[in-house]
C-alpha cells in the first residue's frame, strides 16, 4: 500500500513548498484528539525522523510516521474548493466511522 | 469533511481549533482581508471573485446596510446616505475636518465635546460615527473570511496609516471591536508592505514604501533593526491618488470632443461617470500597452472615438508624478537620509502598476523598485503573514513584534516623583534600564514602586505593582548603584528587575501594564497629561526642592552627630539654625524658598566641611611615613 496525492494536491503542495522556500516535502499523520478518536495532521517537513516512511507522488515526496501509517495507509490525499473554502481532504480507505466535520474519525 | 491546512512541522492544530487569523487593509477607498493558508499568504475573494471591497457604506431606506460595490453603484444617487472615505473621519473632531463643503454628508458633533468619537454624520439610520461605519465594512470582510475559511476567527491584524495618531488608532480598533473582531494588533500600512516582502527577514535594512492609493499618496521610510520596523519619517499628500490620473484622462478625453464639436452641450452626470469609467479602464490598459482607444456614446448621442498612446498618458499625468516626489523628498529629508542608505523601495496601492511611476520612482532611488506582489493587495498579505504569527500557527522565533507602548512606564522616586523608564509609544518588546541610587546612609532597602502614565507625580499615575529590593550593603548615601530593568514582552507584559550592581542581589515582579486600563482611561490619562503640564512642572520642581532639602539636612544632621567637636559651639548653633528654618520651608509649597534655604544650609556648613575634611586627612596621614603613602 501507498500514500498517494491527487494531481492538484500534488501541484498544490509544490506551489506551498515553493513558497514557503524550504522543507522537504509534506507529512500525513494522525494524532489521538478530536471528537470521534483520531484526527488528521498535515505539515511541511524540514527535518526526517529515521523511522519515517517516505513515498513519492507526482513529484512530492509525502512522509508518514509508521504509527501513523497502520491508520492511513492507502490513502489519497485531494485538494478542493467548497464554496468560498478550500484545502486538503483526505480519502483514507481504513475510516469507520467520523465525526460529522470529518476534522477527526476512528478506524 | 473539513478541508485541511498545511501546517508549519509540529505545529498541527487540533480538531475544531483552528487559528484562523486574518489580515486586514482598512483602506480609504478599498478595503481588502488576506490569511495565510497552507503557510502562504493569500487575499480572500468574495463570491464573483472581487477582491477588492470598495470602503463603501450604503444605508438602504428598508433599513439594510450595503457595503462594497452596491453601495458604490448608488453614490451619485444617494450622497448623503452612502459613506465612503470614511476612514478620513476616523478619530476625528468636527474642526478636524478640511473642506467641509466639498462633502456631501451631514455632520454633527456630539454633545460630548471631550471624547473624539463625538463626530457623528447624519443619516437616514439617524446619527452614525465613522467607527461604526468602519465596523460595517469590517463585518462584511469579517463575514467574507468566516465563509472562506469554515470557521470563527480568532483575531484580526488591521492596518494604519503610519501617521495616525492614538486617537484615529482607538477609533480603528473600536470599529473592530463593533464589528467583533478580536484586534490581534494594528500594524502600520508600510510595515505590512515591508512583512509582505519578507524584508523583516534581513538583519537589518532602510526601506522607501511608496503608496499611491485611490485617493491618498503615503511614502514612508522605515529601518529595521533587530526584527522591529522603526517608522524615521512619513510624508504624503492626502488629495492625491490614481483618481487624479483617471480625472486628467478624462479632461483630456473632454479636450479632444470639445476640438471635434464646437457646440457640445455639458455632460450628464451619468455620462461623467461613463467617462471616468473609459478613463480608467485606458489608464490600465496603457501598463501593458502602446494605445489605447476609448470609445462610447454619450447621452446626447456625440459618439466618442479617441486613441491614448502610453506616451500622451504620461504627457498628461506628469506633473502628478511629480507631485509625490516633493513629499517623497521631504520624507527623505526628515530622515536625514540620502539616496545610497535606500536598501529597497517597495510599491504599494494599484497606481504604481503605471510603467512611468515606476520609471519615476526607479530614477529617483537609482535602484529597480520590489513590484512582484500584487499592489493592492500587498498591504492585506502582510497584515495576514503577521496575524498568522500573533495567532500562534508558526514557531516563536519567527515572531515579529511591532506594537507600541500606550503610556509611559516608570518608577516612584523620592518625593512621589515619577521616573520614566520606558516611554510612550516606544516598540515591542522593549527593555530599559537605569540606575538608581539610595537616599540615606546605610540604607539597605529600596522599595520599587512601579507607576504608568504621563504626569510627573506618583499621585497622578496609576499605581501597577510595588516590590523591594532588600540586602542593599550598607553605604553611604548614594553609593549604593541599583539598575533597574524594565521589560515589556510583546504581548504587553511587564516585569520590572532590580539589582544591587555591587553584590548582585536581585528582585523582581511582573506586571501586566497596559490591560490593567481601558481604552478610555488611557485616552483620558493622556489627555490629563497635556492638560495639566505646567500645573505638573510646578509640582515636579517643588518635590525635588524638598528632596534636595531632606537629603543636605540628614548628611548634615549626621555628620554634625559624628564630628561637632571640631568648630566652635556658635557655630553648631548657626547651622542648627539653618536647618531649622529650612525643615520649616520644606513644609510649605514654595519651591524657590526651600533653594535659597539650601543654598543658605550649604554656605553656612562650608567651613564645617573643610574642618572636617582636614580632620579625616589627617587620621589617614597619621602616623605613615611618606615613602607607605599611596600617592
Amino acid at each position: 500500500m501507498a500514500i498517494t496525492l491527487t494531481e492538484t494536491a500534488a501541484s498544490r503542495v509544490e506551489k506551498f513548498l515553493a513558497n514557503r522556500g524550504k522543507g522537504v516535502g509534506l507529512r500525513l499523520g494522525v494524532k489521538t484528539t478530536g471528537c470521534s478518536g483520531m484526527a488528521y495532521t498535515l505539515e511541511f517537513v524540514d527535518d526526517m525522523q529515521p523511522e519515517d516512511v517516505a513515498f513519492e507522488s507526482h513529484g512530492v515526496k509525502v512522509i508518514v510516521d509508521p504509527k501513523s501509517l497502520v491508520y492511513i495507509d492507502g490513502t489519497e490525499l485531494d485538494f478542493t474548493k467548497e464554496g468560498l473554502n478550500e484545502g486538503f481532504k483526505f480519502n483514507n480507505p481504513n475510516v469507520k466511522d467520523e465525526c460529522g466535520c470529518g476534522e477527526s474519525f476512528t478506524v | 469533511m473539513a478541508l485541511l491546512q498545511i501546517s508549519e512541522p509540529g505545529m498541527s492544530a487540533a480538531p475544531h481549533q483552528h487559528r484562523l487569523a486574518v489580515g486586514i487593509d482598512l483602506g480609504t477607498t478599498n478595503s481588502l482581508i488576506a490569511t495565510v493558508r497552507s503557510g502562504m499568504s493569500t487575499v480572500l475573494q468574495d463570491d464573483f471573485g472581487h477582491a477588492l471591497l470598495p470602503s463603501v457604506v450604503r444605508y438602504m431606506p428598508n433599513g439594510d446596510i450595503v457595503v462594497g460595490h452596491e453601495a458604490q453603484a448608488h453614490q451619485s444617487e444617494d450622497p448623503i446616505n452612502t459613506i465612503t472615505s470614511v476612514k478620513r473621519f476616523m478619530g476625528r473632531s468636527l474642526n478636524d475636518i478640511a473642506n467641509k463643503a466639498h462633502i456631501p454628508y451631514r455632520f454633527f458633533e456630539g454633545t460630548d465635546s471631550t471624547t473624539t468619537r463625538s463626530l457623528q454624520l447624519q443619516t437616514r439610520a439617524g446619527l452614525k460615527t465613522p467607527v461604526e461605519i468602519s465596523a460595517e465594512i469590517l463585518k462584511s470582510l469579517k463575514a467574507r473570511a468566516e465563509k472562506s475559511l469554515g470557521g470563527e476567527l480568532v483575531g484580526a491584524v488591521i492596518t494604519v496609516p503610519a501617521y495616525f495618531d492614538d486617537a484615529q488608532r482607538q477609533a480603528t480598533k473600536d470599529a473592530a471591536r463593533l464589528a467583533g473582531l478580536n484586534v490581534l494588533r494594528l500594524l502600520n500600512e508600510p510595515t505590512a508592505a515591508a512583512v509582505a516582502y519578507g524584508l523583516d527577514n534581513a538583519a537589518e535594512g532602510t526601506f522607501v514604501i511608496y503608496d499611491l492609493g485611490g485617493g491618498t499618496f503615503d511614502v514612508s521610510i522605515l529601518r529595521l533593526s533587530k526584527g522591529v520596523f522603526e517608522v524615521l519619517a512619513t510624508n504624503g499628500d492626502a488629495a492625491l491618488g490614481g483618481d487624479d490620473f483617471d480625472h486628467r484622462i478624462y479632461c483630456w478625453v473632454l479636450d479632444k470632443v470639445r476640438e471635434n464639436n464646437a457646440n457640445f452641450s455639458p455632460l450628464t452626470e451619468e455620462d461623467t461617470r461613463l467617462l471616468l469609467t473609459k478613463a480608467r479602464q485606458a489608464k490600465e490598459w496603457l501598463t501593458d500597452n502602446f494605445e489605447a482607444q476609448i470609445v462610447c456614446k454619450l447621452s446626447n448621442g456625440t459618439l466618442v472615438d479617441v486613441t491614448l498612446t502610453a506616451s500622451q498618458l504620461i504627457e498628461v499625468t506628469e506633473h502628478l508624478v511629480s507631485k509625490t516626489l516633493s513629499p517623497t523628498r521631504k520624507a527623505m529629508r526628515d530622515a536625514k537620509l540620502s539616496i545610497e542608505d535606500i536598501n529597497g523601495v517597495v510599491l504599494v496601492g494599484g497606481a504604481t502598476r503605471m510603467p512611468h511611476i515606476r520609471h519615476a520612482v526607479q530614477e529617483y532611488f537609482q535602484q529597480e523598485p520590489l513590484t512582484n506582489l500584487d499592489p493592492d493587495k500587498v498591504v492585506a498579505l502582510g497584515a495576514a503573514i503577521q496575524a498568522n504569527i500573533l495567532a500562534g500557527n508558526k514557531s516563536d522565533d519567527d515572531l515579529l513584534l511591532l506594537d507600541v507602548t500606550p503610556l509611559s512606564l516608570g518608577l516612584e522616586t523620592m518625593g512621589g516623583l515619577v521616573e520614566k523608564v520606558i516611554h510612550r509609544n516606544s516598540t515591542l518588546p522593549i527593555a530599559r534600564a537605569q540606575e538608581f541610587t539610595t537616599y540615606k546612609d546605610g540604607q539597605t532597602a529600596m522599595s520599587v514602586h512601579v507607576v504608568q502614565g504621563e504626569r510627573e507625580l506618583v499621585s497622578d499615575c496609576r499605581s501597577l505593582a510595588r516590590f523591594e529590593l532588600r540586602g542593599i550593603p550598607p553605604m553611604a548615601a548614594g553609593a549604593a548603584r541599583i539598575r533597574v530593568t524594565f521589560t515589556v514582552d510583546a504581548d504587553g507584559l511587564l516585569s520590572v528587575s532590580a539589582r544591587e550592581q555591587s553584590t548582585g542581589i536581585e528582585a523582581h515582579i511582573a506586571v501586566k501594564p497596559s490591560y490593567g486600563l481601558t481604552e478610555d482611561e488611557i485616552t483620558s490619562m493622556l489627555k490629563a497629561s497635556f492638560n495639566s503640564a505646567e500645573e505638573d512642572k510646578k509640582a515636579r520642581m517643588l518635590a525635588e526642592a524638598r528632596v534636595n532639602a531632606g537629603a543636605i539636612i540628614s548628611s548634615v544632621t549626621a555628620a554634625l552627630a559624628i564630628d561637632s567637636k571640631l568648630i566652635s559651639p556658635a557655630e553648631v548653633e548657626a547651622i542648627e539654625l539653618e536647618i531649622n528654618k529650612l525643615q520649616q520651608l520644606t513644609a510649605a509649597n514654595d519651591a524657590t524658598a526651600i533653594n535659597q534655604a539650601v543654598d543658605t544650609l550649604n554656605h553656612a556648613t562650608e567651613a564645617f566641611a573643610a574642618a572636617r575634611m582636614n580632620a579625616s586627612v589627617s587620621r589617614a596621614l597619621a602616623g605613615k611615613s611618606l615613602e607607605n603613602l599611596d600617592l
